[in-house]
């Protein structure tokens, strides 16, 4: 599955959190978060990985940027293997992969300034060789993400939710990054902001080549921007190919049942079809045999039993007996 | 012959602000019809859930309803006296939000939640509210509804908790179900399990939905009329075909041409230009002039007027009327 032009490479990442109980805080169970996914994403281009509420496609994110601790797999960032640097090679790397969250004033420090927030991290990369020539550089990046240089000043709570959000998007090209992980970095947004943010983030990828990992639930904005899809249920890729592929033709039940659910704004049409049933299992306690046949409308007896590969399906893979 | 369970007529609700009252519902004028389900639809901050807790006299101090008239089945809102008001609440109209934890009381049981919910409209002993309580829960949808009737909110998940809220909304057949985002903090596969279990209610009891929503597609997935708001007033009302496959209004436009789901990959959205403007910022006459693509010389000045494109198709747009009423 390695190809020409892979500049992420994710093989078999498994990162799971102890549940620790009693005073001794021994380890009673694990959440099985990531488990076993393995993806990559072809440079200059977009990935998309998708999912419903505590499927891991988070925790995917941050165990990239070991921002937490992967206990197993490769995360191969341009031929190195990240998940075997120590801390410090690591700090130098994460120059390159920037992340953007959902909630844009968790992630900016209220009591600094927008031109500090944004050249805080031009400063620890040795971006700029003056304070004065950093600023000029803060400029720059506010008129690319469409805002006025003038405002650099500012606090980030004199600022819009959708401004805050090109914010955090100038601070993580500040570094000048060749990945960046956009995690539902516009799901918090109203749908006239979030149009604007999305075509930025457009604009964004085809100049300056930009590869994008993009963590989000909504599946509209999926078809609209992604060129590859991951579907994750349950710490696990039960699907993947190509967009077009995953919508028109998709293989597993879970992605046809989530495509389904997802409400249409056709006037001429109204989702009416098989819904997947009752609600996702923990992840502390999967379901034994393939992880999804507990809500399954075509499962069958050796589902429950046997867990199935990530099948090679016509443009991707299928983790299901029906496809293999 | 249609009945209307909801007539909303010049509604204004305020709060204080440093230069005089600020406006969040401004003029609105709404009805809903037996067994019918209306939208209000708009983006934060338009005063679409203020527009719902006006109804049941619920705007959170120091805000309060400055103007205008709500009857609900025929009961003057504005001027009941509160224990009136108390029985109106939850028998003749029940409202749910978007986060059923803060609804429901974290240290006693969901049943007994809705348990008390019914005896405080009905004199029925609790064996009997139990037992209805359980039909409720497995009329929503509940998995082995007797047993949940002892759980507490906490050990249930976020769809198991909206139902919850369903059932206890539906415990005393109200004639209309006020929803406020009831689905937007649940996944998609929830989401639509939801939004089928209220299609199914809606047409089993026939009680009217007032559904409000950010989301144009919940809207076409199980509104009959819609109104849009922008900048705490109306801008377009009109049926659901109407709104989402001919809208008129340059904001209802815009709003669905932002939307990634109508949207052709490869080409850039058409975005809605700036940010709604602040109330102290808002225009004179139309709110939507400063970010509107077509505005003309009148429309930042004057408001413009309700016009009839069709018996049920109604907007608010100067431009709109000029080329329609030239």
């Amino acid at each position: 599955m390695s190809g020409p032009g892979a500049l992420l490479r994710v093989e078999g990442l498994r990162t799971w959190f102890p549940i620790r109980r009693g005073m001794l805080q021994h380890t009673v169970g694990w959440v099985r978060a990531v488990d076993d996914v393995s993806f990559e994403v072809v440079s200059g281009r977009t990935l998309a990985l998708v999912g419903e509420s505590g499927c891991g496609k988070t925790t995917v994110g941050l165990s990239i940027l070991r921002l937490v601790d992967p206990q197993a797999g490769r995360v191969l960032f341009d031929g190195d293997d990240l998940a075997a640097l120590s801390d410090q090679e690591m700090r130098a790397r994460r120059r390159a992969i920037q992340i953007v969250f959902q909630d844009p004033l968790g992630s900016l420090d209220p009591r600094m300034r927008v031109r500090d927030a944004i050249a805080e991290g031009m400063q620890s990369f040795g971006i700029g060789a003056s304070e004065s020539e950093r600023t000029d550089r803060v400029a720059a990046l506010l008129e690319r993400v469409q805002l006025d240089p003038r405002q650099m000043w500012r606090y980030p709570h004199e600022f819009s939710g959708g401004q805050r959000q090109r914010l955090c998007i100038a601070r993580a090209l500040a570094v000048e990054p060749r990945l960046v992980i956009c995690d539902e970095a516009v799901s918090a947004l109203d749908v006239s902001i979030q149009a604007q943010i999305l075509n930025l983030l457009g604009e964004l990828q085809e100049d300056l080549g930009l590869t994008y990992l993009f963590i989000t639930h909504d599946l509209s904005v999926v078809r609209y921007l992604a060129d590859e899809v991951a579907v994750m249920y349950l710490g696990q890729i039960v699907e993947q190919g190509g967009t077009e592929r995953i919508f028109e033709a998709p293989q597993h039940p879970y992605t046809r049942g989530l495509l389904a659910a997802v409400p249409s704004a056709d006037p001429q049409r109204r989702s009416t079809a098989v819904r997947v049933l009752g609600d996702v299992p923990s992840p502390a306690n999967p379901p034994a045999g393939c992880r999804f046949h507990t809500r399954c409308p075509e499962a069958f007896d050796r589902c429950s039993e046997e867990a199935p590969d990530l099948f090679t399906v016509e443009g991707g893979r299928s983790r299901c007996f029906l496809s293999g | 012959m249609s009945e209307r369970v909801l007539e909303v007529r010049n509604l204004q609700t305020a709060f204080p602000g440093p230069a005089g009252p600020i406006p969040v519902v401004d003029g609105v004028t709404l009805h809903v019809e037996r067994g019918e389900v209306l939208a209000l639809v708009g983006e934060s901050g338009c005063g679409k859930s203020m527009t719902a807790f006006s109804l049941l006299r619920l705007v959170p101090k120091p805000g309060r309803v400055t103007r205008g008239s709500v009857r609900l089945d025929g009961h003057d809102v504005l001027a009941l006296s509160v224990p009136e008001l108390r029985a109106i609440r939850g028998r003749d109209a029940a409202m749910i939000f978007q986060e059923p934890m803060t609804s429901l009381n974290p240290v006693q049981t969901v049943g007994v939640q809705v348990v008390e919910a019914i005896r405080l409209h009905e004199r029925v002993s609790k064996a009997a509210a139990r037992s209805r309580t359980v039909a409720l829960f497995e009329r929503v949808g509940i998995p082995d509804p007797g047993a949940r009737f002892d759980a507490y909110p906490h050990q249930l998940s976020g769809g198991m908790k909206q139902r919850v809220m369903i059932a206890m909304a539906l415990s005393s057949q109200p004639k209309l179900l006020i929803a406020d985002e009831p689905t937007t903090a649940l996944d998609v596969t929830i989401q639509a399990q939801i939004l089928d279990l209220l299609r199914e209610l809606q047409r089993e009891t026939g009680m009217a939905i007032l559904l409000i929503t950010h989301d144009l597609a919940i809207v076409n997935e199980l509104a009959d009329r819609v109104a849009v708001m922008y900048a705490a007033r109306l801008v377009e009302e009109g049926t659901r075909e109407a709104i989402l496959g001919d809208a008129r209004h340059p904001y209802t436009r815009g709003l669905l041409s932002s939307m990634p789901a109508l949207a052709r990959r490869g080409e850039p959205l058409t975005e809605i230009p700036g940010t709604v403007p602040a109330p102290e910022e808002w225009p004179r006459g139309c709110r939507f002039a400063s970010r509107c693509p077509r505005a003309i010389e009148r429309c930042p000045l004057e408001p413009p007027g309700e016009f009839a494109l069709a018996d049920d198709h109604l907007v608010r747009c100067h431009v709109v009327q000029q080329e329609e009423a030239p």
